[in-house]
């Protein structure tokens, strides 16, 4: 399979001598749905920066689809759209102008990038808004206007920079779809987000970053593989004056009808449901107690995601 | 190597924002020179009378368009590119597969338009007050486009290197519109001390303002040759200048 996004050794020493990347490697295959997660300040929009020729590169080399950034930085930039974590917009420029205008620079000649902008206003819900000033625009719909321009010249990489920070569980969840159908139709995308779930139900492949490294890359499936248990927050039907005691199950009681279990690498929820079954405890309903995703990323990055270093 | 679709979106865009905020672009230079004309031309050049077989009000109409050309171009593209990087949206140009050439032709080519319009708008200006004559279309047209790319270009280069708003009004305020009226929009250096006659020869402007008083008046007090070589040897300076800056990403890259 081709390599959409070949990154190695890269580093990046800021003039006030901060190391934000320490030779970094990442390969990104074409077609894929790659997450990278790495707390605030960890070097992702860094990384993110050098690839789309925001930022300088100190030493390394970055490929897109075999171009250089360094010998062939033209053909290399024609193949990538990305969505900034900050708004960037002229906010004086009419909604569509922002686009048409994108596509201009992208070499789409005017009318083609008319039909352009058009279809990608259209999918986005913004064709109504085309003739309003970006500024009129609120939070969500600029987010979606920087999703907009960024497809507008049809990319084969998308890098989205926190797209769905600050934006409300309604949009997060239409723009969830809406990237799957672009992943599904053959666009490799790139994704930097602090919400892990999103990575969990979206993403094939995640590298977590942490000050300048790779901790870890691989497939998301196999990620969550490596979790050696998981806690799980069960409501019941009735009020339990103490924890019950199960057979092979540490258990916990939160409130008079909940409970709190672990489950083990071993244990599966049949084995518990049938455990609490035996105890003639009911249950109503069942959560994580933790992002299993959130939990990998503790582990490994010994804090958050929220977290400043 | 230059995007010509790039190059023409660019342009268009800086055209956009001319027009539509004409009443900062286009008017005050009318009402401003119109002020001019009626001041420096009808109520104070009715005294003074013929300077270089013309009457005064004709004698100042080309230092008048020139020190517009000049102030407009500068100030169009200093502002246009500054407000690009303050408000992060030379972000859409940096991602874009767009050459540095391309960028600083385009934004130079729109302080050129935004030049040749206010120039031709106080010409018309120019001609409610006073016949304008034309002894040289083609010298005239030559001198104009090239210092309004100069100047163009030298407001980028201002731009590159600006962090605030203030940064891009400095050069404008004390250096370009002292040397404009120094360069002689109102007088013939003819007119100055012996002493005065040699330290105005080191202002560049004075070359660019005799150059177009050539084309159009066919009078000068320097060589219309020695304008149209400064102006050309500084335009290549600039050019060259901004783009290895930008080309470096100067004030665009971290």
């Amino acid at each position: 399979m081709n390599q959409a996004l070949t990154i190695e050794n890269l580093v990046k020493v800021y003039q006030s001598g901060k190391t934000a990347l320490k030779g970094i490697n990442l390969s990104i295959a074409e077609g894929d749905f790659f997450a990278l997660l790495g707390p605030n300040g960890a070097g992702k929009s860094t990384l993110i920066g050098i690839v789309s020729s925001l930022v300088t590169k100190t030493s390394g080399s970055v490929r897109v689809f075999g171009h250089s950034i360094d010998d062939d930085v033209l053909k290399a930039k024609q193949l990538i759209g990305i969505v900034p974590q900050e708004f960037n917009f002229n906010i004086f420029n009419k909604t569509i102008d922002v686009v048409v205008t994108q596509a201009g620079y992208y070499g789409v000649p005017y009318r083609q990038a008319k039909e352009q902008a058009e279809d990608c206003l259209q999918q986005l819900g913004l064709w109504e808004k085309r003739n309003d000033v970006v500024r009129a625009l609120s939070g969500g719909m600029k987010r979606r206007l920087m999703i907009a321009r960024s497809l507008v010249h049809k990319p084969k990489l998308l890098i989205l920079d926190e797209p769905t920070a600050g934006v409300d569980i309604e949009l997060r969840r239409s723009l969830w779809v809406y990237l799957e159908k672009l992943n599904e139709q053959g666009l490799t995308i790139l994704l930097t987000t602090h919400y892990l779930e999103e990575v969990e139900i979206l993403c094939k492949n995640v590298a977590i970053i942490d000050n300048g490294e790779i901790l870890v890359e691989k497939s998301v499936h196999s990620l969550l593989g490596d979790l050696t248990g998981e806690t799980l927050i069960l409501d019941v039907d009735s009020i339990l004056p103490e924890a019950p005691k199960l057979e092979h199950f540490s258990c916990r009681l939160i409130s008079p009808d909940s409970l709190e279990v672990d489950l083990q690498e071993h244990q599966t929820v049949n084995d518990l449901f049938q455990t609490l079954d035996a105890a003639g405890i009911r249950i109503l309903s069942l959560r994580n107690k933790f992002n299993r995703l959130e939990e990998l990323f503790i582990r490994l990055t010994g804090h958050t995601v929220e977290d400043t270093p | 190597m230059i995007n010509w679709v790039a190059l023409k979106t660019i342009v268009r865009k800086e055209c956009v924002r001319i027009f539509r905020i004409w009443p900062q672009t286009l008017l005050p230079p009318a009402i401003t020179m119109s002020l001019y004309f009626v001041i420096f031309g009808h109520v104070i050049g009715s005294r003074i009378g013929l300077v270089e077989g013309y009457n005064y009000i004709q004698f100042i109409a080309p230092g008048l368009v020139m020190m517009t050309v000049i102030l407009n171009a500068y100030a169009n593209v200093s502002a246009s590119f500054f407000s690009a990087k303050f408000t992060h949206s030379v972000q859409e140009l940096m991602v874009a597969p767009v050459s540095e050439w391309t960028i600083l032709l385009g934004y130079t080519l729109g302080g050129v338009i935004r030049g040749l319009v206010v120039g031709a708008v106080v010409m018309v200006v120019a001609s409610f007050f006073t016949h304008v004559p034309i002894q040289h279309f083609f010298s005239m047209l030559v001198i104009l486009l090239i210092s309004a790319w100069l100047f163009s270009l030298a407001g980028f280069f201002n731009a590159l290197f600006a962090n605030t708003f203030d940064d891009i009004s400095i050069i404008p305020n004390f250096v370009l519109t002292p040397l404009t009226y120094l360069g002689g929009v109102f007088y013939s250096i003819q007119a100055l001390p012996p002493a005065w006659q040699v330290v105005a020869h080191f202002n560049p402007i004075l070359y660019l303002m005799n150059g177009f008083r050539y084309g159009m008046l066919g009078v000068a007090d320097v060589s219309p040759w020695i304008g149209l070589s400064i102006s050309i040897g500084a335009s290549i300076f600039f050019a060259v200048l901004c783009y290895v800056l930008l080309k470096r990403g100067k004030g665009l890259r971290t």
